[in-house]
């Protein structure tokens, strides 16, 4: 297998095997938050896809050229966390002034992903897997090509579950994790492709 | 003043259980609860977090400039989250290995930042560490009442024993990731049936009074 099936495999383990939301738990409060419109979540998948694939370019800069040489390496959890809220808030200026669309459809998420977990995760992730630069952009534009795909499905079938005749107190998030715990039993039987 | 304190331990308990009403921090929750001693363990660590962030940003109350109270709240969090990360890998490496990259993600847990922002930054210390208290019994009982009910369905055992009689055959499906789904779907249609059922009953005693008089 030459190097471009090796990144092709890890971009498919990253969104689908090994998918962020229904396998590894992490982005679960925008997962269960921002799925009731179909658009809101597209906009969230657009916007987390974007400072993902940056934060964990960044923080493997931190990590290998700042923090190892200096043997600061007990302050990762801080830097890291920092970088992200920059990181954010700098994207955020950028794309006010450049592109007014662009801000319209991912302006207002922007400020909630700070504290999404899945970006943190996945940076943490890159290091404890030891990715190069190279895999590193893959594997993280993988996981958040993943995230939108989980947002996307859950989003299309809270649609339709809105008008089913269910008692009163499975409406809501009751039902939203009995269905989501469906789709992770789907997603489970990509665990087979492993092999 | 104890009344005070009392009402806002009380409050994350049942009436604004961070997990199972406002659904944040969920994360952590479906992740590390295969078994009933990591979810006790991330409770435990939670717990230590959640109280000193709050002591510590009540605390920087009068030095804490309001434009920039976000990235301190992050810096007080991440060092108590680091506190606990180093001292967990240095005296419980099983249990750190089992909890893996959750420990360290507790710097971004929404109930913490949320807490602190919401809570801690407006009031004194006794009622931040009330309030501190309350939202880790909240979360504890949420995680280890969720982790109890995946490791008795997923394997039969509680804490690593068997406990349940041998025709029990364990569903391996609810120690998987599809089974922390349904344990909490479940649990949070159960609670919101009780509390339909409570307010009912408050009703009808309402109407039943009024009748009398």
């Amino acid at each position: 297998m030459g190097i471009l099936g090796k990144l092709f495999t890890l971009f498919l383990f990253a969104s689908l095997v090994d998918n962020i939301v229904f396998m590894r738990f992490l982005a679960l409060c925008s997962y269960v938050g921002m799925t009731s419109q179909y658009d809101a979540s597209m906009g969230m998948g657009i916007a987390v896809t974007f400072v993902t694939v940056m934060a964990s370019i960044v923080t493997f800069f931190i990590y290998y050229y700042i923090l190892q040489p200096l043997n600061l390496l007990f302050l990762k959890i801080i830097a890291f966390i920092l970088v992200i809220a920059a990181l954010v808030q700098l994207v955020e200026m950028v794309i006010r002034k450049t592109s007014p669309y662009l801000y319209r459809a991912m302006g207002i998420y922007l400020p909630l992903i700070t504290t999404n977990c899945a970006i943190l995760g996945v940076t943490f992730i890159n290091i404890d897997m030891t990715y190069n630069l190279l895999e590193v952009i893959v594997y993280s534009l993988g996981v958040s090509v993943g995230y939108t795909i989980a947002l996307l499905l859950l989003a299309a079938i809270r649609e339709r579950l809105n008008f089913s005749d269910i008692p009163n107190f499975w409406k809501g998030y009751p039902l939203v994790f009995i269905t989501s715990g469906l789709l992770a039993l789907v997603f489970l039987g990509f665990q087979g492709m492993a092999h | 003043m104890a009344r005070e304190f009392w009402r806002n331990f009380v409050n994350g308990i049942f009436k604004e259980n961070p997990v199972l009403i406002l659904m944040i921090g969920l994360c952590s929750v479906l992740a590390v609860t295969t078994n009933l001693a990591n979810g006790i363990g991330m409770g435990l660590a939670f717990s230590f977090v959640m109280v000193f962030s709050n002591i510590f940003v009540s605390l920087l109350r009068p030095v804490t400039p309001h434009n920039i109270r976000i990235p301190i709240f992050i810096i007080v969090i991440g060092t108590f989250t680091t506190i606990t990360d180093l001292v967990m890998s240095a005296y419980l490496p099983e249990l750190h290995h089992a909890l893996g990259i959750f420990i360290p993600l507790i710097v971004v847990n929404c109930i913490i930042i949320g807490r602190a922002e919401a809570f801690a930054y407006r009031n004194n210390i006794l009622n931040s560490i009330a309030d501190g208290l309350g939202m880790s019994v909240g979360y504890f009982w949420s995680i280890t009442v969720l982790a109890g009910l995946r490791e008795l369905l997923g394997s039969g055992t509680l804490m690593g024993i068997p406990v349940v009689p041998s025709f029990f055959k364990p569903a391996l499906a609810f120690i998987m990731p599809p089974g922390a789904f349904w344990g909490i779907g479940l649990l949070i249609g159960i609670l919101n049936w009780s509390i339909e059922k409570v307010k009912k009953k408050a009703s009808k005693k309402e109407v039943v009074t009024h009748y009398h008089t």
